[in-house]
């Protein structure tokens, strides 16, 4: 028999690992030995079903999903997200055309959607001009005429609402390492804006200022200075007091350092170009439209691979919260949208908010957002108030996920790598849920933003997705 | 009525604000709070929200605002005061939040280079955790019960696949370089390598070597099942024999377990033989056959095969120490079983005897250790003419109900019946002194036979806590005109936090009779029993 490891054993400082009563751990401890107390709990709450599925998988020897998740997350690692271009999206979105719409989250009609999901689509229509006002566009969504889809479905993302029409100017993400784009479209700002739902006139007059002037000037600026590596941008926002979600002040100042030197140099009058700095100083959120549309590009890379259990999308519609898991192709598993626990904006409640909505949650997926909730110390009133408490967020991820990435790096943790590539398994089993932070919108169409917090994913979702992963890989066959 | 104050130039993250307004809106008598820097959009709210005033006008993001609207006076500047207060606010002042891996991934990225998983989770989950643990290359300790005998056969052979130790399941002890597992002792290191299936038979045999002056090199607890299941196969005995065998700190080898199934025991002996090693084997309760085959070679390597060079057999845990410390120091053994004179303990045979009444009859044996209640009644069973107990020599003495005791009869109170819903006797000791209690109201009972299991993990006074119940069932019997005798021994070390020698005196002290093993203390019953009824 093979004994070389317990003869080694013998000649080791003993180091041990404690699942259970924490006496045995205290008394190793007490005489020097090195223990670490495993906070253990059932798998999926106890639950002997889940139980038996997780039972079911790990007989399957001839699968290994270790294996394929290391190359998902490989594949998550290796991608490099960079800004390229700005284009209209019915010219460059795969599939756009002037009657479909995009939204974020997972698939949902027209009858099911929700207040911000709803203004936000009546404020397309008005946009694109296919109807005059809301109750024209109403009448219009309704009538059958109108096509709705994902965002995800097109290469896209979009936060909050995430409506994209066919005039729309995006954001193009190239991924050099892997070749694919993502798209996104511009953000407009805070308050009263067709991502929460808004559709005044407003609101459509700034849609228009920005396809008329923001979106074509940037663009000539971009082609000035060339590509810009987002990848690098997040690592040094990260650094800088963002995390990427929820609060992108540093990661705005950063883009704004990075165009602004070209802006000037464009043919373009002084007011045009004070107008656009100006636009992008006042909006903090500014960036949150390039860092998801680059965080798509990048685990899109990570889709369809064959065994892998990692997740390579999260996504809500305002009604349902939505994930994809890599080897299962492109099937949705949904669970109700929650409600967000958040602090709000002044005058409003609770009581004004509409379910968790938007697909920003793509910078969770990847490894950013909630995930490195230690790296924005400032926000940290969202996970209990301290920077401590910001940490042990961030921390509890790293349970849930495979890798740490290895450019993303949070300056308060010793400079590791934040927890990347989820994997739903290890969501069953600890009963840990995805951190993620996100605006809150008004639940009437046309209010706007009302605050922002940290939303809880419905677990059902989770528990489906691992169901239908053992079911397809414990049936010998990927179709 | 309203009130707006603007401290020009204090910049506040905005959610640090939002949870200041939050925080003073639910001052009483505050209708309204709003905390915010001077934005544009936060100044169009403040406007909709009937907040009005030059000082609004002039101000800009870089400014606080500090709006406030109540009912009277006094909590206006309560929540202004509030607001300064907060706004003050270490950041100390918040939860201090801990963080703890929940599983073992997370727990091996906090500690690499871990090499011993501990496992006493409840036993539907424990075997996957053990598994997970042994595909990972960590050397597993599994004290949980109700494992499948299945998943035991199966962690057993990935071990065995992997060149890793699985102790357990159901294994209360182990000593890994020097280092308590669970249920263990401060033993002295030294050259004898203990095997053990149960743990308080590796714990009472690394005691009785510490007593009798040698030292413990490793102590490897393998589980009940380990050579007593056919299916399990001995798998981890002879894989803790081989490895005890190339270590160069291990000279004796002592393997203690109840008796293995015969299939088992060629291939097990063949392992100790090939290790080359003088080996000491106990088979709790197979002591008669197994003695004597181990008597037979007088003057062991005078002649004879390896197995008469090599492997002796020792008829109690006591002896298994005994022949094991001869053999670490090249001594020859000369079989006993006190460690007093005849004289001695016939005269407390005779004392303890003497005033049990005619109709005080049994033997009533309330252990905490599964190992030394295996002891005791292998050893009763025949010279008492019967005892009653949940595994009994013969299965006719089974007791029907666990909770009665019939005849003589000796219980594990560690036994899951007793358990369901309360820690095992070893850390709780109101199960025993419950059923002390209920025997002391017994008049037929002669003889009280206890353990008290010291070390880690195990009560911190565990004779104490018997005391008032020992003393109270003597007191009984007193006034029935009759003598309740008490006898015990001590399974521990000085050098255990509870004190072998203190918690000896503290028994001594209502009268027990505390022996210096477990055997003795068997042997001792055995004597004033006969005694009684001679």
């Amino acid at each position: 028999m093979k004994v070389d490891r317990i003869t080694e054993l013998f000649t080791q400082e003993l180091k041990v690992i404690n699942m259970g009563l924490e006496t045995f751990a205290e008394n190793l401890s007490e005489l020097g030995v090195q223990t670490q107390q495993v906070e253990w709990r059932p798998p999926a709450g106890g639950d002997p079903e889940v139980l038996e599925l997780f039972e079911r998988l790990e007989a399957n020897t001839t699968l290994d999903i270790e294996a394929a998740n290391a190359e998902a997350v490989s594949r998550i690692q290796e991608g490099k997200p960079t800004l390229v271009d700005i284009g209209v999206a019915s010219e460059v979105v795969p599939g756009m055309h002037k009657k479909l719409i995009l939204h974020a989250g997972p698939p949902v009609e027209w009858n099911d959607m929700a207040g911000p999901l709803r203004g936000a689509v009546i404020g397309g229509l008005i946009y694109e001009g296919l109807a005059n006002d809301a109750a024209e566009a109403e009448k219009l969504a309704a009538s059958g005429e109108i096509e709705f889809d994902p965002c995800h479905h097109h290469d896209a993302v979009g936060p909050m609402a995430g409506v994209v029409t066919a005039s729309m100017p995006v954001w193009i993400v190239e991924n050099q390492r892997f070749g694919n784009r993502a798209f996104c479209t511009l953000n407009e700002g805070l308050g009263k804006v067709l991502r929460y739902g808004a559709y005044s006139q407003e609101v459509i007059d700034r849609l228009n200022w920005m396809a008329d002037e923001l979106a074509p000037i940037l663009r000539k600026a971009l082609e000035l200075r060339g590509p810009i590596d987002i990848k690098n941008i997040i690592a040094q926002m990260l650094q800088m007091g963002d995390e990427g979600h929820n609060r992108l002040r540093a990661g705005t100042s950063l883009m704004i350092r990075e165009l602004a030197p070209y802006l000037v140099m464009l043919d373009e009058p002084k007011e045009k170009l004070s107008r656009i700095l100006t636009f992008m100083h006042e909006n903090d959120h500014f960036t949150l439209n390039i860092t998801m549309p680059a965080c798509k590009s990048v685990i899109d890379a990570a889709r369809d691979i064959e065994g892998s259990s990692l997740i390579v999308a999260m996504a809500r519609n305002g009604t349902e919260f939505g994930i994809r898991i890599s080897g299962l192709g492109d099937r949705w598993f949904t669970g109700p949208a929650s409600v967000v626990d958040g602090l709000y904006l002044p005058g409003f409640t609770a009581d004004d908010a509409a379910r968790d909505i938007g697909d920003s949650v793509i910078t969770e997926t990847t490894g950013i957002g909630g995930f490195a909730m230690a790296a924005a110390p400032a926000i940290v009133k969202f996970v209990g108030g301290t920077p401590q408490d910001a940490i042990t967020f961030t921390r509890r991820m790293y349970d849930i996920t495979v890798a740490e990435n290895d450019t993303y790096q949070i300056p308060a943790m010793d400079f590791r790598g934040t927890p990347t590539g989820i994997d739903v398994r290890k969501i069953v089993e600890t009963g840990t849920l995805p951190a993620i932070n996100t605006g809150i919108a008004h639940k009437d169409p046309g209010v706007g933003m009302v605050g922002a917090g940290l939303v809880k994913p419905p677990e059902n979702c989770f528990r489906d997705a691992f169901t239908a992963f053992v079911e397809c890989y414990t049936k010998g066959a990927m179709s | 009525m309203k009130r707006i104050i603007v401290r020009k130039d204090s910049y506040y993250d905005s959610v640090v604000l939002m949870s200041i307004s939050a925080e003073v809106k639910k001052i009483e008598g505050v209708k309204e709070a709003v905390v915010a820097m001077g934005t544009e959009m936060n100044l169009d709210l403040l406007q909709d929200m009937g907040f009005s005033g030059s000082e609004l006008e002039s101000s800009g993001p870089n400014d606080l605002i500090i709006a406030l609207e109540a009912e009277a006076d006094e909590a206006l500047t309560q929540a202004e005061r509030a607001v300064g207060e907060l706004l003050r606010k270490k950041s100390s002042g918040g939860g201090e939040s801990t963080y703890r891996p929940v599983d073992l991934n997370s727990a091996v990225k906090l500690l690499p280079d871990a090499n011993l998983v501990v496992i006493s989770l409840p036993g539907a989950y424990a075997a996957r955790e053990a598994r997970k643990a042994l595909l990972a290359g960590l050397h597993v300790m599994l004290f949980s019960d109700n494992v499948a005998v299945e998943q035991e056969v199966q962690l057993k052979q990935l071990a065995a696949e992997r060149g890793l130790l699985m102790m357990g399941p159901d294994c209360g002890t182990a000593m890994i370089n020097g280092m308590p597992i669970c249920f263990a002792n401060v033993v002295r290191r030294g050259d004898i390598g203990l095997i053990s299936a149960a743990g308080t038979g590796l714990q009472e045999v690394a005691c009785s070597i510490e007593k009798n002056g040698g030292g413990v090199s490793q102590g490897i607890g393998t589980g009940g099942r380990d050579l007593k299941n056919e299916r399990v196969g001995g798998i981890m005995v002879r894989m803790a024999a081989e490895a005890l065998g190339e270590d160069p700190e291990t000279k004796v080898i002592a393997v203690v377990s109840k008796p293995p199934a015969q299939a088992v025991i060629p291939e097990v002996m063949k392992t100790l033989e090939a290790t080359g090693k003088p080996c000491v084997v106990h088979f709790i309760g197979a002591e008669h056959a197994g003695a004597e085959r181990a008597r037979g070679p007088e003057h062991p390597g005078a002649q004879g095969d390896a197995r008469h060079d090599t492997i002796r057999y020792a008829a109690s845990l006591e002896e298994t120490a005994r022949m094991a410390v001869a053999l670490s120091r090249d001594e020859r053994y000369e079989p006993y079983v006190f460690d007093w004179s005849e004289d001695e303990i016939d005269g407390i045979v005779q004392r303890e005897s003497a005033e049990i009444a005619p109709d005080q009859k049994y033997l009533r044996g309330l252990f905490a250790g599964g190992t030394l209640t295996d002891e005791a009644v292998f050893a009763l069973h025949e010279p008492l003419g019967g005892v009653y107990s949940l595994d009994p020599v013969d299965p006719e003495f089974e007791l029907a109900d666990p909770q009665r005791s019939v005849g003589h009869t000796i219980v594990d109170l560690g036994e899951d019946v007793f358990t369901v819903g309360r820690p095992h006797p070893m850390i709780d000791a109101s199960i025993r002194t419950e059923r002390i209690e209920r025997e002391a109201v017994d008049p037929e009972v002669a003889v009280l036979l206890i353990d008290c299991v010291i070390g880690y993990s195990s009560h911190p006074d565990p004779a104490g806590a018997m005391l008032p119940a020992l003393r109270d069932a003597r007191e009984r019997a007193r006034r029935r005109g009759g003598y309740l005798a008490v006898v015990g021994s001590v399974t521990g070390t000085a050098g255990d936090s509870q004190n072998i020698d203190v918690q000896r005196s503290k028994l001594e002290s209502v009268g027990c009779v505390v022996m210096p093993s477990n055997y003795q203390a068997v042997k001792l019953v055995e004597r004033i029993m006969a005694r009684r009824a001679g």
